[in-house]
């Protein structure tokens, strides 16, 4: 399955990071490989390295993985993970720079129809304003 | 300078307790002007720093620095397990047992230039980076009594905080609503500076 760019959706809170995956697979179906978290190393709002890094693994792929994220914790965790993984995984993770929602199920529709990693994040971040 | 394995075990101990009591300040800093969780996610990394000290002192200087670093990362949650993870982190890279004063000058500036390269923030944008960058200056500086003229500079560093605008972070979201309260990253470096004068002067 994994010829797809695979989706991490990291928010602050689970729900929200489960909602969007929910949203996701609904909307795209299964075919991209999808990985959410959300919450603190104890559970309560906030964003967990250790739980970013099992995100994006299980969102594998050998195209690569792009990361959406909520507020500004979610996105420096998500840097620190993306350095403290393996050195010949860590130049396919990028961080996009769009809303969570939206450009989780952007991204998602784009890897979905087998766009390279590049291509899945300009998708996602045209929903940006310049 | 030897940085023996008691050295160690009392600088761990000393920065841990320090965040640890003074976390609920952290929290209610922040409350004021980001999520109020600086507080509670301190002294979850700290906490578990301060659980290892045996572990990690028993290991290199440089090691047992990492090691906070790592456990900082995994820990904290917030931005500011990154943030404080890569200057412990950064530090480990270039520190051994025995150490120079201009070897820890440059290890720090390396280390602050790391912190501000994850945070992709300058100094004079109300974080941590405000006590960071004038204790480097200080320590650049050295001389007499220099642990103690490191915490007052630590100390108004923080306070210099005060008035200005956060651009970076959960408190830009407030931008002019910021000015007036201490950055809650400021404070907890100033405490971690404070600390680590308590140590070099022989009180913990």
């Amino acid at each position: 399955m994994n010829e797809n760019v695979g989706i991490v959706i990291v928010s602050h809170s689970a729900d929200v990071a489960r909602g969007t995956a929910m949203m996701v697979e609904q909307m795209v179906g299964r075919e991209v490989p999808l990985g959410w978290c959300g919450g603190d190393p104890d559970g309560g709002l906030g964003t967990s390295v250790e739980a970013i890094m099992a995100a994006i693994d299980k969102a594998w792929s050998e195209k690569g993985v792009a990361i959406l994220v909520d507020l500004g914790g979610a996105e420096t965790n998500s840097e620190m993970a993306i350095e403290m993984l393996p050195e010949a995984r860590r130049d396919r993770v990028v961080v996009c720079n769009a809303p969570v929602v939206e450009g989780a199920v952007m991204a998602a529709t784009e890897a979905a129809s087998g766009a390279t990693l590049e291509a899945v994040r300009r998708t996602a971040e045209e929903l940006t304003p310049v | 300078m030897m940085v023996d394995r008691e050295t160690r075990r009392r600088l761990i101990v000393s920065v841990a307790n320090r965040i640890i009591a003074n976390a609920d300040e952290l929290t209610d800093l922040d409350r004021a002007i980001g999520d109020g969780d600086h507080g509670t996610n301190m002294r979850r990394g700290f906490t578990a720093v301060l659980a290892a000290a045996d572990e990690l002192s028993a290991k290199s200087f440089g090691e047992s620095l990492k090691g906070i670093g790592t456990t900082l990362v995994m820990k904290v949650g917030g931005a500011a397990g990154p943030l404080y993870g890569t200057l412990f982190l950064s530090l480990g890279k270039s520190l051994s047992d025995e150490v120079s004063r201009e070897q820890v000058v440059e290890a720090f500036a390396a280390a602050v230039d790391a912190v501000k390269a994850r945070g992709k923030s300058e100094p004079g944008q109300k974080t941590m980076l405000d006590v960071l960058f004038p204790v480097l200056a200080g320590l650049r500086e050295g001389g007499e009594g220099f642990p103690a003229r490191l915490r007052a500079i630590a100390r108004l560093a923080a306070e210099n905080t005060i008035p200005m605008k956060a651009i970076r972070g959960r408190a830009s979201f407030l931008g002019e609503r910021s000015i007036g309260h201490m950055d809650p990253g400021a404070r907890s470096s100033e405490l971690i500076v404070d600390a680590v004068a308590d140590v070099m002067e022989g009180y913990a």
